[in-house]
């Protein structure tokens, strides 16, 4: 490290060094020096397991024994085939697009309220941040309270107007929007703070210019708001879609993946595979396809966003 | 819209996104004994839930265990984070970009996608069950984004005072060490509050890595008690409350650094 030379220029006199070195040492590369532990941190505990994990894929290894023989493309062709493994992928695509969709209207249309003075605003900003600090694990635990059946809050409601009570959590298809719902009121805070930011950054001499000439509030938003919104927009896209696509702990929280493997996402299952049906090959085959399928959606929705604010 | 009616919708945003917050407080002081709706006021103040939960989720060894590698993890992801991003904010060559891209792209790589050939991995190093082993994975995933922000910061910090030391004799290293770490202050800030709420609250790698019950943070604690107690439902709201106070505290005094620092990194991530 060039830590070593706190003054090289000084040193640099001194007699017997191999020229190189200290040249070396004066240079701008050796700076280089200063990210090597970042690389080792990503070497060993990023890039190693993922080669890794390719290589797993291809085996019927089980977790733990020693043993394990190559099987090929096995585990990959076997969830073409397999109908839990749909269901997660349809699953992870409902958590990541639906929250995100709900996330940025919801998120939106706050911001967009929120962007004027009045009284209790900054009550109101604080309240609908506060969850986004909290675990998403302990979020899963507090709406379990709402949605379970017996004594639920929600069936409590549902009580009092004299219909008959539900088991909201028993249907997958169901469960899947409870928990994306669950996603979107956890997060759709830090779309409102964004795009605040992005209305606050407008100015307001663009809609003093668009009253006098008469637009009304319909087309300012579309002339002025909306397109000038666009980075906000990109942002929340993108870090909304990775989230969702990633979810995990409530899930876990809420309902284990159930009922049977209803409500599974990609993260989930690979963790069932591994753990409860010792199948780390199958379980790893899962990894990358999610690894793959993550890095294509939010690059092209990257690319396409980005293309859309430079024609903006 | 008339002022009266967006004062009434304002109040009701507020008791919506507080009702999950409301059952939850009023639950964990209900005594056991009291079935009555979810809704309904507690009759009694009842802290038996909470001193339950305490102890049976051993919430006191969780907290410790959490401050260690919540801290561990920050000072590390800090120091590597700003150091590497000095040569690559500094010292732009085609090598560097090549760098710079890998570690951004690490960015998108989900931390479960490689979960089976990290656990083999820390059984293989003995790392299971161990605080270094934790930090040292919760580093390696937080690294990206602190990277991401430190080079984009640093990037608007003027050149000229680099030159200017040089000028002076002092050397490369110490040029970072003395004047460019000292004006990193603001984005050290939200880089320790935007991964510092990611760590603390993190349970993906927690419940993998930390088995053994006198290691466990708050999340993998909880969900251990919960799945012990879960017919209990006033200790699972007790044990739950405990668990998001220390971070709902911080919060709520250092608000505006955190809704400032989340929205900062995410707008820059």
């Amino acid at each position: 490290m060039p830590s070593s030379q706190p003054h090289s220029v000084r040193r640099s006199n001194a007699p017997g060094k191999p020229g190189f070195v200290r040249r070396y040492f004066q240079s701008a590369s050796a700076l280089n020096l200063m990210y090597v532990p970042a690389l080792i941190f990503f070497g060993v505990f990023i890039f190693y397991p993922l080669i890794k994990g390719f290589q797993i894929s291809f085996t019927n290894w089980d977790g733990y024994s020693p043993k394990y023989s190559w099987v090929g493309f096995e585990k990959y062709e076997r969830m073409f085939h397999d109908k839990k493994i749909l269901t997660t992928f349809k699953n992870t695509l409902i958590y990541g697009l639906g929250s995100t969709l709900l996330q940025n209207l919801l998120g939106l249309a706050y911001a967009l309220f929120l962007d004027r003075k009045i009284r209790g605003l900054g009550i109101a900003r604080t309240i609908v941040y506060l969850p986004v600090i909290i675990s998403p694990l302990i979020m899963g635990y507090i709406f379990y309270f709402i949605f379970q059946y017996d004594g639920g809050a929600l069936n409590d409601l549902v009580a009092v107007l004299g219909k008959e009570q539900v088991d909201w959590l028993s249907s997958g298809p169901r469960a899947v929007w409870i928990i994306t719902l669950i996603n979107t009121y956890q997060y759709m805070g830090i779309a409102m703070i964004i795009y605040l930011g992005g209305l606050q950054s407008i100015s307001k001499e663009f809609y003093e210019a668009a009253q006098i000439e008469g637009a009304g509030w319909l087309s300012q938003f579309r002339n002025i708001t909306w397109p000038l919104l666009a980075p906000a927009i990109t942002v929340n896209i993108v870090l909304n879609i990775i989230g969702g696509l990633k979810l995990f702990d409530v899930i876990v929280a809420l309902t284990n993946g159930g009922p049977g493997y209803a409500s599974q996402s990609l993260s989930t299952m690979m963790y069932n595979l591994y753990f409860a049906r010792q199948d780390a090959g199958y379980a790893a085959a899962l990894g990358n396809v999610m690894f793959l399928v993550i890095s294509i959606i939010s690059l092209f929705i990257l690319y396409t966003l980005r293309r859309r604010e430079l024609r903006m | 819209m008339s002022r009266i009616l967006s004062r009434l919708f304002l109040a009701v945003i507020c008791i919506v996104h507080l009702v999950p917050f409301y059952l939850l407080l009023n639950l964990s002081f209900k005594p056991t004994t009291d079935t009555s709706s979810k809704w309904q006021p507690s009759s009694a103040m009842s802290w038996d839930n909470f001193s339950n939960a305490w102890s049976e989720a051993h919430l006191s060894t969780a907290l410790i265990s959490n401050l260690i590698i919540t801290a561990g993890s920050i000072v590390l992801v800090v120091i590597i984070g700003s150091f590497a991003a000095y040569p690559l904010a500094r010292h732009r060559t085609k090598w560097n970009g090549f760098i710079y891209m890998l570690s951004i792209s690490c960015l998108v790589v989900p931390s479960l996608t490689i979960l089976v050939p990290l656990y083999k991995f820390m059984v293989d190093i003995h790392g299971m069950d161990q605080y270094w082993a934790v930090i040292l994975v919760q580093v390696a995933f937080a690294l990206p984004l602190s990277i991401f922000l430190m080079t984009g910061f640093m990037g608007t910090v003027p050149k000229e005072l680099d030159e200017a030391a040089l000028i002076d004799g002092c050397s490369r290293f110490s040029i970072f060490l003395r004047i460019i770490m000292p004006l990193l202050k603001p984005i050290i800030a939200t880089i320790v509050i935007v991964l510092g709420v990611q760590i603390w609250n993190d349970y993906q790698f927690s419940v993998f890595f930390l088995q053994k019950p006198d290691v466990q943070t708050i999340p993998v604690a909880l969900s251990r008690f919960i799945s012990q107690y879960h017919s209990n439902i006033n200790w699972v709201a007790a044990g739950c409350l405990v668990g998001m106070l220390p971070m709902t505290l911080a919060y709520l005094f250092l608000q505006k650094y955190f809704i400032k620092g989340m929205a900062d990194g995410a707008v820059k991530g």
